[in-house]
C-alpha cells in the first residue's frame, strides 16, 4: 500500500532565474489563469508546493522554487537533499531575454550537479521561455544556439535533456507540457493500445485523450488519411481552444473555472464530425470521425461502454474499493455490467 | 475573456469548411494559410469576392433589397458606414479590430490615417466602411460633400473618453447641424470610446456628460430628438462588437421580420436567447426581443470561435477516399453544434449554420432538455426556410461564384 502510494507521487521541480516565468507558467497550465492575468503574480518566496491530481493514478508533486539568488543558494546548501532527493523531473526555465545568460547557465550547472548527486535517474526538460519577445525570423536560430550552449553545460544529463521553446501567448506552452506529462504517465503504453482498439471499433479518424482540468493532451491515435492533416500542431491548438472556452464559460456562467466543464461538445459538418465527451473522471476524449450520423451515434455509444475499462486504467493496477466506488459514479452505473469494450452495433 | 493570442490564431476568413467551394486556385492552401496574418487573409478574401460585390448579378431580382437606405439614390445599394472623429480617437483601430480581426494589443502600431480609407465588407449584406482622417474639414467647399454623404447609412462619431472631449463634441454638433439640412435621415451613432481605461463611476459620469452636452447643443439649435444614439465602447472587450451590431441592425430593413421569426422560434422551442450572427464579423444582425445582456453575447461569440477553429483543423481538403459506403452519405449539409454543460442543469448551447454568412446560436433554457433536440432541429429547419425567403441572396450566390 505504502509503496504503491509512493510510486504515484512524482516529484517535479520547477526552477530557473527569478522572473523567468515559472509561476506564470504554472498558473496558466494548472490553475486556469489567462495569459494576461499573470502580471498580477508576485515573486515566489522559497518553494510553493502544489499537488496536482492527474489522470487519477498520477499525482504531480510540483515544487515551484523561487528563483532569487538567496533561495537558490539555500536549495544548494542547507536543503540540498531535501530539495533534490527523489526527483522525477526537473523543469528548468530560461528567459530568452535575460541579460546574464552566462550566469543563468552557471546556476543551471550547479543545480544539475546537485540533481545528479541526489536523483541521477531524473529527467531534465529545459524550457526557453518568452519566445514571443524575439522577432519571429530569429526565433529558430536563437533557440538552437541557446539549446546547444545549455546542453554543453548539462554534464551527466547531456544526452537526455530536452529543449522546448515556449511562450505563454501561444500554444507552444501546451506543446512542451504535453511532452513532460507524457513522460510522467506510468501506463501510457496501455492507454495508447486501448485507445487504438477503440479507434478501430468506432472507425474514428482521430482520437485524442485530454486531461480534464489542464486540457493537456495525454495521448492520441491517428488513423489513415488523417495523418496527412496539414495542421500538425492541432493537438496543442485544441488544448488552447478548450482552455479558452472553459474560461469563457466560467466567466459568463459565474462558475469557478475548475468546475465549468462541458459534459459534451458536438460539431457536425459535411466534412467531418467531431465531439468531445468525458471519458473518465480526469479525462476527456475528443474524436474526429467521418461525416455520418450512424457512425457518430455508434461511436458515442461505444465510448460510453468503454468508460469502465479506462476507469480501471485510471486507478492503480491494484484497485482499491473506495476509489472504485468513486469512479463508478463517473462511469454511468448500469453500463458496467456489460462486457467492457464490446462493440455495440 | 480576452485571449489575445487566440484572436490572432483565428483566421477569420474561414467559414464552415464545406462552404469553401469558392476557393479559387489563388486561394491559400489550408496548410500555410494559418501562417499569414488575419488581416491579409481577409483582404485576400475581399479580392476573391469582390467581382461579385461590385456587380450584383441581375438574373434574380431580390424581392426584398438588402440594406438599401432612404438616402441612397438607386445606386449600388451598398450602405456606407462613415467613421469620423478627432484624430487619435481610435477610428482605424476600431475598423481593424472589427473587420480585420487584428488583435487589440497590436492596434498600437497602426499609423495615422492620412486619406479616406474605403473598405468593402462583403457579407450577408454588402457595406462599405470609410475611415476618415481626423483632421479633415468635411464642409470645406473643396470637398464633394454630396459624394460623401449621399449613400451613407450611418455616421459613426468616435469620441475618446480618456481625452479632452469638448472640441470633439463641438465638431460633432457642427457636423450634425450641417447634415440636418440636406440629409435628415442619417443615423448618427456616437461611440464613447476607450472606456476600458476608466473607473466605473467616472465612465458613467463621462458618458452622461457627453450625452447631455450633445443634446443641449442640438436643442439650442432647434433640433429636438435628433436621431443620435450613444454607446460606450472599447476594443479590449466585446462592447465594440455589440455597438456595431446595433448600428448595423438599424440598417437592415427586414429587422422586424427577423425579430418576429426569432421570437416565435424562441417561444416554440423554449429557447432562452437566440442570436443570428454574421459569422465573419461576429456582429449579430438580429436577436429575439427578450432583454439582452452582454454576457450571453460573449458566450455566443466565443462559441463561434471554438466551432470555427475546430472546423478549420478538421475541415481540410481530404483527397477522395476509396469508394466505400460513407462517401455517398454526406452527413449534414449545414454545420451544427451543441455544448451541454455539466453543472448547469439542462442548459445547453446550440449552433446551426443558416447559410454561408449566418449562423443561429441559441442559449437553451432549463425547460428544454437536450432530449428534445430533434424538435428543435426541425423548428430551426423551418426557421431556416423562412429566412431564405427574407434573404434570397444566399441561393443567388452559389451559381455565380462557381462560374467566376
Amino acid at each position: 500500500m505504502n509503496t504503491t502510494k509512493r510510486q504515484k507521487q512524482r516529484k517535479v521541480l520547477l526552477m530557473g532565474k527569478s522572473g523567468a516565468g515559472k509561476s506564470s507558467m504554472r498558473s496558466i497550465v494548472f490553475s486556469n489563469y489567462v495569459a494576461k492575468d499573470v502580471r498580477r503574480l508576485g515573486a515566489t518566496i522559497d518553494v510553493e508546493h502544489s499537488n496536482i491530481k492527474f489522470m487519477g493514478n498520477l499525482m504531480l508533486n510540483l515544487w515551484d522554487c523561487g528563483g532569487q539568488d538567496g533561495f537558490v543558494e539555500n536549495y544548494l546548501t542547507h536543503q540540498r537533499t531535501h530539495v533534490f532527493g527523489s526527483v522525477a523531473v526537473l523543469i528548468f526555465v530560461f528567459d530568452i531575454e535575460s541579460r546574464e545568460f552566462q550566469a543563468d547557465v552557471v546556476s543551471y550547472s550547479n543545480i544539475i550537479r546537485a540533481l545528479s548527486e541526489s536523483s541521477p535517474s531524473a529527467k531534465v526538460f529545459c524550457l526557453i521561455h518568452k519566445m514571443d519577445l524575439v522577432q519571429s525570423r530569429l526565433r529558430v536560430q536563437l533557440f538552437e544556439e541557446r539549446a546547444e550552449y545549455i546542453r554543453q553545460a548539462s554534464e551527466g544529463f547531456k544526452d537526455e535533456v530536452e529543449f522546448f521553446p515556449t511562450s505563454i501567448w501561444d500554444q507552444s506552452l501546451y506543446k512542451a507540457w504535453t511532452q513532460i506529462i507524457y513522460y510522467l504517465i506510468p501506463n501510457a503504453g496501455t492507454i495508447e493500445s486501448l485507445l487504438q482498439q477503440l479507434a478501430e471499433v468506432i472507425d474514428a479518424r482521430e482520437l485524442i485523450l485530454y486531461e480534464r482540468t489542464t486540457c493537456l493532451m495525454v495521448t492520441h491515435v491517428t488513423r489513415g488519411m488523417e495523418s496527412q492533416n496539414p495542421f500538425i500542431d492541432r493537438f496543442e491548438r485544441i488544448s488552447s481552444i478548450l482552455k479558452t472556452h472553459k474560461q469563457s464559460m466560467a466567466k459568463h456562467t459565474n462558475l469557478p473555472p475548475n468546475i465549468a466543464n462541458f459534459a459534451e461538445m458536438q460539431i457536425k459538418t459535411g466534412r467531418f464530425m467531431f465531439f468531445i465527451t468525458r471519458l473518465t473522471e480526469n479525462t476527456n476524449l475528443a474524436a474526429s470521425i467521418p461525416p455520418s450520423e450512424q457512425v457518430f451515434n455508434a461511436a458515442r455509444v461505444n465510448i460510453m461502454l468503454v468508460r469502465p475499462r479506462f476507469a480501471e486504467l485510471d486507478i492503480a493496477s491494484k484497485p482499491r474499493l473506495g476509489m472504485q466506488q468513486a469512479f463508478a459514479h463517473g462511469a454511468e452505473g448500469g453500463e458496467r455490467e456489460r462486457k467492457d469494450g464490446e462493440p455495440a452495433y | 475573456m480576452d485571449s489575445h493570442y487566440r484572436r490572432s490564431s483565428v483566421s477569420s476568413h474561414h467559414f464552415f469548411p464545406h462552404d469553401r467551394h469558392y476557393d479559387e486556385p489563388e486561394a491559400p492552401p489550408p496548410g500555410p494559410s494559418r501562417l499569414k496574418p488575419g488581416a491579409q487573409l481577409t483582404m485576400m478574401r475581399f479580392l476573391q469576392d469582390l467581382p461579385d460585390a461590385e456587380a450584383p448579378p441581375t438574373d434574380v431580382t431580390p424581392r426584398y433589397h438588402t440594406g438599401r437606405l432612404p438616402n441612397s439614390k438607386a445606386g449600388d445599394g451598398k450602405p456606407r458606414l462613415l467613421l469620423m472623429g478627432q484624430r487619435r480617437s481610435g477610428k482605424s483601430s476600431i475598423s481593424s479590430v472589427v473587420f480585420h480581426k487584428l488583435p487589440p494589443s497590436e492596434t498600437l502600431y497602426l499609423e495615422t490615417t492620412t486619406r479616406i480609407k474605403k473598405e468593402s465588407m462583403h457579407s450577408f449584406m454588402d457595406f462599405q466602411v470609410w475611415d476618415f482622417p481626423g483632421h479633415l474639414d468635411y464642409f470645406d467647399p473643396a470637398f464633394d460633400v454630396d459624394n460623401i454623404f449621399e449613400e451613407i447609412g450611418a455616421l459613426i462619431w468616435v469620441i475618446d473618453a480618456q481625452d479632452e472631449y469638448l472640441e470633439a463634441i463641438m465638431r460633432l454638433n457642427t457636423t450634425i447641424l450641417n447634415l440636418q439640412h440636406s440629409y435628415p435621415n442619417i443615423n448618427v451613432e456616437v461611440f464613447v470610446h476607450k472606456v476600458d481605461g476608466l473607473s466605473e463611476d467616472y465612465k458613467g459620469d463621462t458618458f452622461r456628460d457627453i450625452i447631455q452636452r450633445v443634446q443641449d447643443e442640438l436643442s439650442d439649435h432647434g433640433y429636438e430628438n435628433a436621431p443620435v444614439s450613444f454607446y460606450q465602447t472599447s476594443i479590449y472587450d466585446h462592447s465594440i462588437f455589440e455597438a456595431f451590431s446595433k448600428v448595423i441592425q438599424k440598417l437592415i430593413p427586414q429587422l422586424p421580420t427577423l425579430e418576429a421569426l426569432l421570437n416565435s422560434l424562441c417561444s416554440t422551442c423554449k429557447i432562452e436567447k437566440a442570436y443570428l450572427f454574421d459569422i465573419m464579423s461576429k456582429i449579430y444582425i438580429a436577436t429575439d426581443t427578450s432583454p439582452t445582456d452582454i454576457g450571453s453575447y460573449e458566450i455566443c461569440s466565443d462559441y463561434i470561435d471554438v466551432v470555427i477553429d475546430v472546423s478549420e483543423i478538421y475541415g481540410w481538403d481530404r483527397p477522395a477516399e476509396n469508394g466505400n459506403a460513407e462517401v455517398v452519405e454526406n452527413g449534414n449539409n449545414d454545420a451544427e453544434s451543441l455544448i451541454t454543460m455539466e453543472k448547469k442543469g439542462n442548459n445547453y448551447l446550440y449552433l446551426r449554420e443558416i447559410n454561408k454568412y449566418l449562423a443561429l446560436i441559441c442559449l437553451m433554457g432549463d425547460d428544454s432538455p437536450a432530449e428534445k433536440k430533434a424538435v428543435v432541429d426541425y423548428n430551426v429547419g423551418v426557421f431556416q426556410d423562412a429566412l431564405k425567403q427574407v434573404f434570397p441572396r444566399a441561393e443567388r450566390d452559389l451559381p455565380v461564384i462557381q462560374t467566376s
